[in-house]
């Protein structure tokens, strides 16, 4: 007998400042003024998403000592964001990320014990630490944490927020090696119990993190056999941690380009990849992994002939992938096989869409990777800004909802309904906390 | 002369400690998104400067039982008006003691931007012991200290306001830059308490600086509030007192190097409207009752009839006592309606309020302009 399709959950990700955003397309709009933020939510609620999903960074990037100009720069303030949306939504769940580095529990439960009354139980906190010095000179507190306490300070925070959260009339005690605290806590229990929380994050510890603790992971889109492994493995870690396979939700980042047939979709897709990764991109990312200056190099010419420098570090607040100099081997072999300049070379390998099609081919994509158990949904990340989604929602969703794999209207009120998520209540709350 | 200023302050059930157990309160309803939203709408009806939405980091009251406690973040309570208001000033209350400046900055930056400008923020101090083991990073400090370190947290909160210029983002395709990055400024602050590099995150808001708001009560407040304060909150228990911090206040704006009128000061004043005096002297006496003992506040109060409140209201503003007043509402919602149906309409009967808003933006109400980055050449 088949098993019952599986409902997949969908989530918006309001396009962010990395190049994936195109903000030189006659059509991008502000990415700051807040009707771009009512136009993706409300059409991610005509769609019938779970979340809608917010970004953070808190300092700038920089780029061989300057602010890094050639991608969008700034956005607002997340969890007021957020507030302001619930004014315009009435059930798309309101996720942000906030980081526990340079912020207190208290503070924290607070806040998203306020996003969620106010969202009658919409709130979810994507929870990012982070132990960047760079950012730390923002804050009073500055850039003290070590790398090893990351996850220690963010298994403490979600501790201490759910004591707070579960605090029986507010009163609460908390010591522990990141924070020793006690007092009441003033906000009345909110709708969901506590705000779902998504953990972002890759490596071992983090998905170790998440196995303990998280509603729903945010993880990165890749084939569907490692993402069958990914899911596999965190069943695992959920067993390990006496959880069941239902508790956690696995929800890549995926980028997506429609068209009206396969092949129109793959010239549009090259078209916005020409868009994202234009003369002076191609050089940063070349420089970025590089370590060196390289803007004296024709973007439409061959890879430099000198190496990297192993030493360099010339992009801040952002994070970096693997060891410089086997990227580059491997860049280099890459450009040589497929005769690449640096421009393509650097669309080849970094901006490739996740889903390129009709959308009925992303649509039969999409729910292949739900049905195969690769993941259980997607945070989907449009590469404009407000109208990035309209076109997905009006073609691809319909024809979700006619394999049978995505709801058709909104069954409950609160984000925990959308996912399928018990509200935890107050005896396990404690439990857990303890 | 200046224009009379007048707003509301929406906390907790009413301003009277006895005020939630009042049958006409709704103490199970403060943590709901439309009650905020009723107060701020009543207060918009009524053309107010804006609605303060006090807050803090202190236990709540003892005396509340925790179905009456519901408070929630000030700045989060605003936002969520925002969308669903075009009118009335948004002033969350925001500490300044245990939180980061980098913070608050966006934060108010972003309200601003939700409610397209009519942001503003009233910086406060967490003075108690109780509040700092909330965070437990530090102890409890004297005022001095407190209202230092607030002074350096609205010097950073309106630098990084100002750290992007209001043209900094020019999506110029031909040589690929998003934003002008000579126009974008790090701020470089160091001081006493915390220093902050920037820029902010967050682009240059619509008002450029929103409104700060500071409460003078203690001696200590009054260096930030001369240095920084676009509107003064004061107590203040009859029309001499107020006259005299008026004047004093305003020479001490002036030391600073700021222009007085500029800057408006506001007595804070507890009401309790009714039919006649009597009546509302009869809800004020009742809320004593369920208080369990007469409560008087430290500023000046008024239980009496929409016309009496006027002439007080009147009094005051032309004698120079204050440029207008925060009413605080004994019972919420009644209160604040008694404000708007009762209060207001004899006020513009009179020529003394405004019929509509003159603008958009909380500076367009206060007849401020807006001012242009510091860091803007």
């Amino acid at each position: 007998m088949e098993r019952p399709l599986k409902q997949i959950h969908l989530a918006a990700h309001f396009p962010g400042v990395n190049n994936t955003t195109v903000w030189s397309d006659p059509a991008a709009g502000s990415q700051i003024e807040f009707d771009s933020f009512v136009h993706l939510a409300r059409t991610a609620e005509r769609g019938l998403f779970d979340f809608f999903f917010l970004a953070e960074g808190l300092r700038l990037r920089e780029h061989r000592g300057r602010i890094h100009d050639l991608d969008v720069v700034g956005r607002p303030d997340t969890l007021t964001v957020l507030n302001a949306l619930a004014a315009v939504t009435t059930h798309l769940g309101l996720a942000g990320t906030v980081n526990t580095t340079f912020n207190e529990p208290y503070e924290l439960a607070r806040q998203f014990a306020s996003l969620d009354h106010l969202s009658a139980g919409r709130a979810a906190w994507n929870m990012v630490t982070s132990s960047d010095a760079f950012t730390g000179e923002n804050f009073r507190r500055g850039g003290y944490l070590d790398h090893a306490d990351r996850y220690g300070r963010a298994a403490e925070t979600i501790a201490t927020a759910r004591e707070l959260w579960d605090a029986p009339n507010g009163r609460f005690t908390h010591h522990g090696p990141q924070f020793d605290i006690a007092g009441v806590f003033d906000v009345p229990r909110s709708p969901q119990g506590h705000p779902v929380l998504i953990q972002a994050g890759d490596s071992d510890a983090g998905r170790d993190f998440g196995a303990a603790h998280a509603d729903a992971i945010f993880t990165i889109h890749s084939t569907l056999e490692a993402g069958q492994a990914f899911h596999a493995d965190m069943r695992a870690r959920l067993l390990r941690h006496r959880r069941g396979a239902d508790e956690l939700r696995i929800l890549p980042g995926a980028t997506f380009v429609l068209g009206d047939t396969d092949a129109d979709a793959h010239e549009r897709a090259d078209v916005i990849r020409h868009q994202q990764v234009g003369p002076q991109t191609a050089i940063a990312f070349l420089e970025q992994i590089w370590g060196r200056d390289l803007s004296a190099h024709d973007p439409d010419g061959p890879l430099p002939d000198v190496d990297p420098d192993p030493d360099a570090v010339i992009t801040r607040g952002r994070v970096r992938h693997g060891d410089p100099a086997a990227v580059a081997k491997l860049w280099r072999e890459t450009a040589e096989a497929k005769k690449l300049s640096i421009r393509e070379l650097v669309i080849e390998l970094t901006g490739r869409q996740s889903f390129v099609g009709s959308p009925a081919t992303v649509a039969a994509q999409i729910d292949e990777y739900v049905q195969s158990d690769a993941c259980d949904g997607f945070i989907l990340v449009p590469h404009l800004t407000p109208a990035g989604l309209d076109e997905f929602v009006d073609t691809v969703v319909p024809l979700l909802q006619e394999r049978g794999s995505f709801r058709t209207s909104y069954t409950g009120t609160t984000l925990r309904d959308h996912l399928g998520l018990r509200r935890p209540d107050h005896a396990a709350g404690r439990a857990a906390a303890s | 002369m200046s224009t009379l200023r007048l707003a509301v302050e929406i906390g907790g059930a009413g301003h009277h400690p006895g005020a939630w157990r009042h049958d006409d309160a709704h103490p199970g309803r403060l943590v709901d998104a439309g009650y905020h939203v009723e107060l701020a709408r009543t207060a918009e009806r009524a053309t107010l400067d804006f609605v303060a939405i006090p807050d803090t980091f202190a236990p709540p009251p003892a005396a509340l039982p925790p179905s009456a406690r519901g408070r929630l973040d000030a700045v989060a309570v605003a936002a969520r008006v925002a969308p669903v208001t075009s009118g009335i000033g948004l002033v969350p209350t925001a500490t300044t003691t245990h939180t980061e400046p980098f913070h608050l900055s966006k934060a108010i930056a972003t309200l601003d931007y939700v409610s397209h400008g009519r942001a503003g923020w009233e910086a406060d101090v967490s003075r108690t012991e109780a509040e700092a083991r909330h965070f437990g990073r530090k102890h409890a400090a004297p005022a001095e200290d407190l209202y230092a370190e607030a002074g350096d947290a609205i010097e950073v909160v309106t630098r990084l306001w100002d750290s992007w210029e209001d043209d900094a983002v020019i999506r110029d395709v031909a040589t690929g830059r998003y934003v002008d990055r000579d126009r974008l400024h790090p701020i470089d602050f160091t001081g006493a308490f915390f220093s902050v590099r920037g820029p902010s995150i967050t682009p240059r808001p619509p008002q450029g600086r929103p409104l700060v708001v500071v409460r003078v009560d203690d001696d200590p407040a009054w260096v930030p509030a001369a240095r920084y304060a676009d509107v003064v909150r004061t107590s203040a228990p009859d029309l001499e007192t107020a006259r005299s911090f008026r004047a004093r206040i305003r020479a001490a704006v002036e030391a600073a190097g700021r222009d007085p009128d500029a800057v408006a000061v506001l007595v804070d004043i507890a009401t309790q409207l009714g039919r006649s005096a009597d009546d509302a002297q009869r809800t004020w006496n009742e809320l004593d009752r369920l208080g369990g003992r007469p409560w008087r506040p430290e500023s000046s109060r008024f239980a009496g009839t929409p016309s009496g409140l006027a002439d007080l209201v009147e009094e005051w503003f032309h004698e120079g006592a204050a440029d207008g007043f925060v009413v605080r509402p004994a019972l919420l919602p009644a209160g604040l309606t008694a404000l708007a149906d009762g209060l207001v309409p004899v006020l513009r009967e009179r020529d003394l309020f405004r019929h509509a808003y003159p603008g958009r933006t909380l500076r367009d109400t206060f007849g401020l302009a807006r001012p242009a980055s510091r860091y803007a050449a």
